[in-house]
Formats: C-alpha cells, sequence, structure tokens
C-alpha cells in the first residue's frame, strides 16, 4: 500500500516538475520573443502634400492613416501630422468642420481631436526633412520634432501628386527620390530609428523606394512606375473624390487591426490587389534584417506596450565577459589602432552589386588603335605619316 | 558664294520667280481655301475635354427643386411688366430683397447717333437692377453674374423667373466661395454695357450712369439666360462677342458635359449634332455650322448679352432656350439643375479660366479646330500677297537698270514717283474717312433735302460715299500732272499688296473669320489687277469682290445657312438694315468693324481700283 502511494506520489511530482520544466522553456521562448523586435517606442509622420479643393482626398488620406494610429495606440506626441491644406475649412465644403473618407458620409476622419503639427504653408520639402533628421532650430515646439532614438519604429506616409522619381509639394517644389534615400541614410547614421516602414500613395509611387540604400528599411507604394494611382469614392454632393484606392483598402485593413492582433506585414503587402486597385501595389523588403511574415503590423501602426505577469526569474546572459586578470608590471603595449568601420553596412546588408556601366579595359582601347595605325601605313605607306601628324 | 549674293543664282532664283509666280498664287489661293473647308473634316478636328483640373468631372448633386414657383415667378414679373410698361423695378428690388439678396439699381441714359429702326429706339432712358448674394464664409473677392435680360413683350419672362427661382435655392446652400451677382438688365445690350463701365469704372462709350452702390469683387465667369417658354426641347450655346471674341473654350465644355449628365439636348448655332461625318450631308452640316460661327464672329457684334463681358477678360456665353416641334420635352426645373450644376463648377475654380483655348472655331459642340490648325489656311492666303510683292520687287529692280541707259529717262522715272504714289493713298484715305464720319454727320441735311428717315439717311449716305469713290480714278489724275508710268503703278501696287497684307495679317490675329473673309475677296483682286487686264471684266469683278458687296453675299449666304433663305428685296432691306446696326454697334460698344472698313479696307480697295484705272 504505501509503496502504491509512494509511487502516486512519484508520478505526480515528476509531472509537477516535468510541466514546470516545460513552462519555464516556453516561458524563456515567449521572453527571447518579447524582445525579438528590439524597439521601445513607436512615431508616425503622416503627410498630405497637396493643396487646393479638388486634393480633398489626398488630406482624407492622411487623416485616415492618422485615425488608425490613434486607435492604435500612438499618442499625438509621437505623431508629426503635416497637412497642406485646410479641408474641413474650406469655403467649399458643404459639410464645414468634417472631412469625409467614406461616400454618403459615412466617416468622419477630422473628428474633434485631431491635432495638425505642420499645416498649410509650413508643409515644405525643407521642413519634411528637418522633421526627419532632427535639424531643427532650437524654438521650434517639440510638438513639431521627430524625437526618436534607435529603438524607435517610424511609420512614415506621404500622399500627393507624384511622379517618376518626385513628389510634388504644394504645386511649387519637388522632393526626389534621392534626397529622400540620403535623409533615411542621416537617419541612420544618426541612429534615429530602429526600423522604418515607408508607404507612398501617389502616381507611380514605387519610384521613390528604388534609391534607398539604408538597413531596417521596408517600403510600400500604391502603384508602379509608369502607373497612375486612382481615386475612389466620389461624392456627388461634396463634389470631390473623397479617397484614394490604395489608402481606402488601407484603412479598410486597418480597421480590422486591434492592439492584440498578430497580423504580420505579409498581410499587409497583399492589400489591394490589382483588381481593386487597378494600379499593381508594390513593396521593398531588400534592406529590412528580420523577415516580413514576423513582423506585426503593430510594430509600426501601434504603440503595444507588451506586458505580462511572472512569478518565475528569468535568467538574462550577462552583458559583461569577465577578462583574464593582467599581470602587473607587464610593459605596457601599444597598439597600432587600425580603423574600424563603425557601421560595416556591407556585412549587414547583402546587397546585389550595383550594375554599373561596363567600359572596355583602357589597355584595349589602346591597342584598337595600334591595329588602326598598322593597317593604315601597311595599306597606303609611311608617306601618309605627314597627314596625321 | 552664298545663295542670295552670287548675282547668278540670284538672276536665276528671280526668274524662278517671276515665271512660276501665277501659278503658285492660284496654287496657294486653292489650298487656302481647301485648308479652311476640310476644317470641319471630323478626323481633322479633336473631341473637346476639360482642361481645367479645379473644374473635373460633372460629380455634383443636382439638387433644384423650384422649376414651378420659378414659372409662376415669371408669370408675375411679365404682368408687372405690364402694368409698368418696362422694367418693374420696384417689384423686382422687393421680390429679390425677399429671397435674402442685397439689391441694388443703377439708371442709365443714351441717346443714340441715329435712331435704331430694328428695335425702335432712339432716346434710351433704363433701370438696371442687381442682387447680390454673399458667399457664406468666403471673403468678397470673387464674383459670378447671372444674368437674364428684361425684354419688352412676352419674351424672357421665364428666364427672370428662372434666375429668381435660383436666387432663392442658391441662398440657402453653404458651399458658396464666391458672391453671385443677378442681374436683370434693362435694354439688352445697353444695359449691360452700362452695368459693365459702372462694375469696372470705365467708360469707354460716353455713356450716362448712376455709378454703383454695390460690388461683388472681381467677376470670373458669367451666363446670361434666354427663355421664353415653359417647356423647352434643347439649349443653344452661343459664344461669339464683341468683335469676335469668344470666352474660353472650358466654358463650351462645362456646358456640354453638364447638357450631356442630365440629357439635355444641346445645340450651336442652333444646329445639331450629326454623328454622320463620312457621309457628304453630315459633312456639310459640319461645314455649315462653322460657317455660321465664321460669319457671327466677322460681324463683331455681340450675339448675346454675354458679348460685352469678354472685353474685361470675364469668360461668358448666353444660353438660349429654344422650344421647337420634337417631342421630348425639358421642362424648367432640368434647366435649374443644369445651371445649378454649372455654378458649383464654377464655384471650384481657383483662378480665371485659362487653360483652354481662347481662339477657336467649332463645327459641333464636341468638336473644336484650335488656332494653330486654322491659321495656315489664313496664311496660305497671306502668302499670295507677298509673292506679289516680291514679283513687282523684282519687276521694278529689272525695270531701273535698264532705264539706266538714258540719264533723262532715269529722271523721269523716278521724279513722278513719290507724287504719283502719295496721292491716290491721300486721296483714298480721305474718301475712307468721309466714308466713316459723313453719313452720321450729315443725317440732319439729308433729312431735310430728302424724303427719307434718320436711319435711312445715315445708310443711304455711308452707300452713295461708297459708290462716289468708284469715280475717284478719273479725277485724281486731273490732279497729277503728266502721265504715270509703268513703274509708277508698279511701286503703287508695291505699296498697296504690303499695305493690305500687313491688314489682313493684323485683323486675322485679332479676328481669324472677318481677316479671313477679306482675304478671301481682296487678295485675288490685289494679285491680278494691273492696268493692262481687260477694263471692263475687271472692273465688274472689282466691285462685286468689293467689301460692300462681300457684306451683302454674306448677308444672304447667313440666311441661307440659317434654313430662313430670304428674298433679293428682303436681302437688300436686311443688308441696309445689317449696315445701320454696324455703325450703331460702332458708336454703342466700340465695335471695330466700320471703322476697320471704311478707315482701312476701304481705302486700300481705292488704292487697287486706281491701279486698275491708270493711265
Amino acid at each position: 500500500m504505501a509503496s502504491c502511494c509512494s509511487l502516486k506520489v512519484l508520478t505526480i511530482l515528476t509531472f509537477v516538475l516535468f510541466h514546470a520544466f516545460v513552462e519555464s522553456n516556453t516561458f524563456e521562448a515567449k521572453a527571447g520573443q518579447f524582445f525579438s523586435s528590439d524597439h521601445t517606442n513607436n512615431w508616425a509622420v503622416l503627410v498630405c502634400t497637396s493643396r487646393f479643393w479638388f486634393n480633398y482626398r489626398h488630406v482624407a488620406n492622411t487623416l485616415s492613416v492618422y485615425r488608425s494610429v490613434k486607435r492604435l495606440g500612438i499618442p499625438d506626441s509621437h505623431i508629426v501630422l503635416m497637412l497642406a491644406d485646410d479641408m474641413a475649412c474650406n469655403h467649399r465644403n458643404p459639410k464645414p468642420a468634417t472631412v469625409f473618407s467614406h461616400k454618403n458620409m459615412e466617416l468622419n476622419v477630422y473628428g474633434d481631436d485631431v491635432e495638425v503639427d505642420y499645416r498649410g504653408y509650413e508643409v515644405t520639402v525643407e521642413n519634411f526633412l528637418r522633421v526627419l533628421t532632427g535639424r531643427l532650430p532650437p524654438s521650434t515646439p517639440r510638438s513639431k520634432r521627430l524625437l526618436s532614438d534607435d529603438h524607435s519604429n517610424i511609420l512614415i506616409y506621404l500622399t500627393g501628386h507624384g511622379g517618376n522619381g518626385f513628389l510634388k509639394f504644394q504645386d511649387s517644389e519637388e522632393i526626389s527620390n534621392v534626397e529622400l534615400a540620403d535623409a533615411f541614410e542621416q537617419m541612420w547614421q544618426k541612429r534615429r530609428y530602429s526600423e522604418l516602414l515607408f508607404i507612398i500613395d501617389t502616381c507611380q509611387g514605387a519610384s521613390m523606394y528604388e534609391r534607398f540604400y539604408s538597413p531596417n528599411l521596408m517600403a510600400l507604394a500604391s502603384s508602379q512606375v509608369g502607373e497612375d494611382s486612382l481615386s475612389h469614392q466620389p461624392d456627388l454632393a461634396i463634389g470631390v473624390h473623397l479617397m484614394d484606392r490604395y489608402t481606402f483598402y488601407l484603412l479598410e485593413f486597418l480597421e480590422d487591426i486591434h492592439p492584440a492582433s498578430t497580423t504580420n506585414m505579409n498581410d499587409l503587402f497583399k492589400v489591394c490587389p490589382k483588381s481593386q486597385c487597378v494600379s499593381t501595389p508594390g513593396h521593398r523588403t531588400d534592406l529590412f534584417l528580420r523577415d516580413p511574415g514576423s513582423v506585426l503590423i503593430t510594430d509600426f501602426f501601434g504603440s503595444v506596450r507588451k506586458v505580462e505577469i511572472t512569478m518565475e526569474t528569468v535568467h538574462l546572459p550577462s552583458p559583461i565577459e569577465k577578462v583574464a586578470e593582467e599581470k602587473k608590471y607587464a610593459e605596457p603595449q601599444t597598439e597600432s589602432h587600425a580603423y574600424v568601420d563603425q557601421l560595416p553596412v556591407a556585412e549587414i546588408i547583402h546587397q546585389k552589386p550595383r550594375l554599373r556601366d561596363w567600359h572596355p579595359p583602357d589597355g584595349f582601347i589602346l591597342g584598337l588603335w595600334t591595329l588602326i595605325l598598322l593597317v593604315f601605313f601597311k595599306t597606303y605607306g609611311i608617306k601618309h605619316l605627314k597627314h596625321i601628324f | 558664294m552664298g545663295l542670295l549674293s552670287d548675282p547668278n543664282r540670284r538672276r536665276a532664283l528671280t526668274k524662278l520667280l517671276t515665271r512660276l509666280n501665277a501659278p503658285i498664287c492660284v496654287v496657294c489661293y486653292m489650298a487656302g481655301v481647301a485648308w479652311f473647308m476640310g476644317l470641319a473634316f471630323e478626323p481633322f478636328t479633336l473631341r473637346t475635354y476639360m482642361s481645367e483640373n479645379a473644374m473635373g468631372s460633372t460629380m455634383v448633386e443636382e439638387r433644384f427643386p423650384a422649376g414651378e414657383r420659378a414659372l409662376a415667378t415669371g408669370k408675375e414679373f411679365a404682368a408687372h411688366k405690364r402694368k409698368a410698361g418696362g422694367m418693374p423695378v420696384d417689384w423686382l428690388v422687393k421680390t429679390m430683397q425677399a429671397r435674402g439678396l442685397e439689391v441694388f439699381t443703377q439708371s442709365f441714359t443714351r441717346t443714340l447717333p441715329f435712331p435704331d429702326e430694328n428695335k425702335e429706339r432712339y432716346m434710351v432712358r433704363g433701370t438696371n437692377v442687381y442682387g447680390i448674394l454673399r458667399a457664406p464664409r468666403a471673403p468678397r473677392t470673387e464674383a459670378l453674374v447671372l444674368t437674364a435680360p428684361c425684354s419688352p413683350g412676352n419674351s424672357n419672362n421665364q428666364a427672370v423667373g428662372l434666375l429668381l427661382g435660383l436666387a432663392q435655392y442658391f441662398r440657402s446652400q453653404i458651399f458658396w466661395a464666391k458672391d453671385i451677382i443677378f442681374l436683370v438688365n434693362e435694354h439688352d445690350l445697353i444695359g449691360t454695357q452700362a452695368w459693365l463701365e459702372g462694375y469696372h469704372h470705365t467708360n469707354t462709350t460716353g455713356m450716362d450712369w448712376s455709378p454703383l452702390q454695390g460690388r461683388g469683387g472681381s467677376i470670373q465667369a458669367a451666363l446670361s439666360l434666354e427663355l421664353s417658354s415653359d417647356e423647352i426641347t434643347s439649349m443653344d450655346l452661343v459664344l461669339e462677342g464683341l468683335n469676335g471674341q469668344l470666352p474660353n473654350l472650358d466654358l463650351a465644355n462645362l456646358f456640354h458635359a453638364f447638357c450631356q449628365k442630365i440629357s439635355v439636348l444641346c445645340t450651336i448655332q442652333g444646329k445639331l449634332q450629326r454623328n454622320d461625318w463620312d457621309t457628304a450631308s453630315g459633312y456639310s452640316h459640319a461645314v455649315q455650322t462653322m460657317s455660321l460661327m465664321v460669319l457671327k464672329q466677322a460681324s463683331g457684334r455681340p450675339w448675346g448679352d454675354h458679348g460685352l463681358f469678354l472685353r474685361y477678360h470675364i469668360e461668358a456665353a448666353t444660353l438660349r432656350g429654344i422650344n421647337s416641334f420634337r417631342q421630348y420635352k425639358t421642362d424648367i426645373t432640368t434647366i435649374g439643375r443644369l445651371l445649378e450644376g454649372m455654378y458649383r463648377k464654377l464655384n471650384n475654380l481657383l483662378e480665371r479660366l485659362h487653360q483652354s483655348y481662347f481662339f477657336y472655331l467649332m463645327p459641333s459642340l464636341s468638336r473644336f479646330v484650335s488656332i494653330g490648325y486654322y491659321m495656315p489656311a489664313f496664311g496660305l492666303l497671306a502668302l499670295i500677297l507677298v509673292l506679289r510683292a516680291l514679283d513687282l520687287w523684282v519687276q521694278l529692280g529689272a525695270a531701273a537698270p535698264r532705264t539706266e541707259e538714258g540719264q533723262v529717262e532715269a529722271e523721269q522715272a523716278s521724279s513722278p514717283g513719290i507724287l504719283s504714289i502719295l496721292t491716290p493713298v491721300v486721296i483714298s484715305h480721305m474718301t475712307g474717312v468721309a466714308l466713316y464720319t459723313l453719313p452720321i454727320l450729315s443725317q440732319d441735311t439729308a433729312v431735310e433735302h430728302f424724303p427719307v428717315s434718320k436711319t435711312e439717311a445715315v445708310v443711304l449716305t455711308a452707300i452713295a460715299i461708297y459708290t462716289a469713290g468708284l469715280a475717284l480714278p478719273h479725277n485724281t489724275h486731273r490732279l497729277v500732272s503728266g502721265e504715270g508710268t509703268e513703274q509708277g503703278w508698279r511701286v503703287l501696287k508695291l505699296v498697296a499688296v504690303l499695305y493690305l497684307a500687313v491688314l489682313l495679317s493684323c485683323t486675322a490675329l485679332i479676328n481669324f473669320s472677318l481677316g479671313f473673309i477679306l482675304a478671301l475677296t481682296l487678295v485675288p483682286l490685289a494679285a491680278f489687277i494691273t492696268p493692262h487686264v481687260p477694263k471692263v471684266l475687271s472692273a465688274f469683278l472689282m466691285v462685286v469682290l468689293s467689301p460692300g458687296c462681300t457684306l451683302l453675299f454674306c448677308v444672304f449666304l447667313f440666311q441661307e445657312l440659317q434654313e430662313m433663305p430670304v428674298s433679293l428685296l428682303e436681302g437688300w432691306v436686311l443688308y441696309l438694315s445689317v449696315i445701320s446696326q454696324g455703325i450703331l454697334d460702332h458708336a454703342l460698344y466700340g465695335s471695330l468693324l466700320y471703322p476697320l472698313l471704311a478707315l482701312l479696307v476701304y481705302p486700300c480697295w481705292l488704292l487697287l481700283w486706281n491701279i486698275l484705272f491708270w493711265k
């Protein structure tokens, strides 16, 4: 009898220990996953670059992304919203103080707690680049600054009228894709982001991310080079198009996201296929270090604080390594310091080598000319030498 | 040596020029006429499209509901108009104020230079009434105008009724970014002229008007409405304005787009568009429409109340409702919706209409020909004059060496040159000045001596002076001592041809139709008139192709194209009234057709007449 009881106790104990062991193992795994994404704060820079009443839809685009981003948790202090024109209070708006994104006035994206940081004529290429790179005059208020650090995930959304390699600001100036790529490189070198998601909804939007070369950038565009992004939602009462197609379907997709959802970037790439968008959306992930399938939507669109209560202890690996004790009275060794590349970008990013234009080697051209001269002299004799020299 | 500096090559070139001159001229003329006729051929034209981004598509919701009430208001207006015997100013002011507009009036007076027999007026006194709908939230910097004329009798009552109905409907909307001015003008064009002059603080025609008390900002666009029946079958668009100026093509495109959206039948020149451009009848229909536009534009008179707005860079058009025998009728509510849609789109404008063409011809409402395509037709005709001038230059240069054999002959060749050229030129221009000033100045004396009315006196004096000019060559030669030489008439012809070329080119730049019609008749004359052609035949041809007779033919052609052909006697009476209207337009609105013909074209023709009778 006693042996039977002790056997039961033993099995129960083994089960409990086994579970504890497994739990601690999965917990370690979850803890590992906890720190996989490496970011601690989220920022969003949302820019609408066009003015005039007939560009109502660009403001509505930006405001709907603003709305989603706020709903998923990013506060106004971490959002830089740039709107080039005021549609809500435009004289031609039959419903003042509203900006609708769905026809029949279903959804007012202007709401009653919009905080616009850059408005009207303040939305210029210079201001946009200064926001990104942080080179703002000391008098700029905090709400107009992008105060990100090297653990920030930044969402950048641009919309307006664009072309092959440029985006038009305010009908008077343009930003080129090269400038944008250099601005992102400045941000990388100044450690102003950990990961950056760039979304652009303009005509020929894919041309804007062609020139990126900094690591940890993921880009989405609403149309390829040579294609136009089309508008959606014509509203007869207001008299303008209310949204662009890509952002409309993006907004529908984002409405299903809640702070705890685990949808990843691969689903975002599928938003608005050609059948709905008429243009072909594109994306670029070769500069991004993580696999897009493991990147959550809320990593960029939301500001998710992951909290789990545990009674377990988690053993973190020690960052400090013990160095072997040096002998005293050893000769001080002077090492020659070699230059170490702080950012071994080439090791981090495995980019395909750029195809440079092929030139024939120099010796080849020299040899060719010699051959021509020899043939010439052979045929016509040496007396024609004076025509050359 | 260069092509032109080598004497051998130059001689060869000039010989070529002299030999081929006449054939090239004939070919150019035929090519010019063929190019013009080809403009109406549909594959050579472009489809109209909206150029202004801000206006975009017809994406608005038109909700005007009150067509019946507008008709009732129109009937009330008619009753009050009958009672007041003119413009019912007090009733209009009260009604507009009841609709929430800021109402002002302007009174004006004008004494015409001679009585106008078409509209039966001589001393005109009237009042304009206008109400301003202020934009609810916008600053008062821009305005749109909707105007309906107060015409005597039973016409245009429904237009005023619809105007007041729209005013009431527009007042309840909050999306207006520009002020809208609702103008009811008396004595059609004279009233509009007084109002525009008062609005812009200009005084170009010597009219007497009271200053405007209320103003709305710079006017971006204007529409004039003419509606005389409760139901219509089609809307006609009238574009031609003063001196042949046309509004921006975007205004016509806007009208066409909305007509198609609301499915109202729309026409231009009163002619419906046809789809069978590859048949002969379809092509001739397009040619007729385009020729009507050319004739209307060449006449230089405003063909609707909108015509006077164009001078102030305000894009304006007239919409005329036509009630013909067709089954499908459109009611007033639909017209109200059409206007509402057009005004909502004009409200979205950020700048004046400037993206589309200002110079165009329309063979139908959805097709147009721009200036780049129709100017070569005129260029080919002007080329004939240039070739002729070159030919004469070569002849003059060749004649001079031949007379160098004898010094005496050379002197004789050059000395009568200046005087014998200058005299005909001066005398022709003085005749032109007489044609311009005398008819109006001498109407009193003519009425004393002859049993005619003042208008008839003016017109008949003009024709008399015109015909008297025919007798001139027989008289000018008495002034010039000595005979004219071969060289003399060549120099005169060179001067005349170059003068005509410059004159016609400048006219064609401003008013292509006028330049083209004058070129069609005057260029063959200028090209082939010499003293050596058979006198009687060429004299007859010259009279037939002179500006006066061209006008007579145009009158008959116009009536023919409008499918209202007239008999000879009716045509003659119409011709006389056209002359009187031309003189009146010049005095009242500043139309330039009459001074152009009298002071510049007629003396040029007289110079050619002089050359024909050179001795």
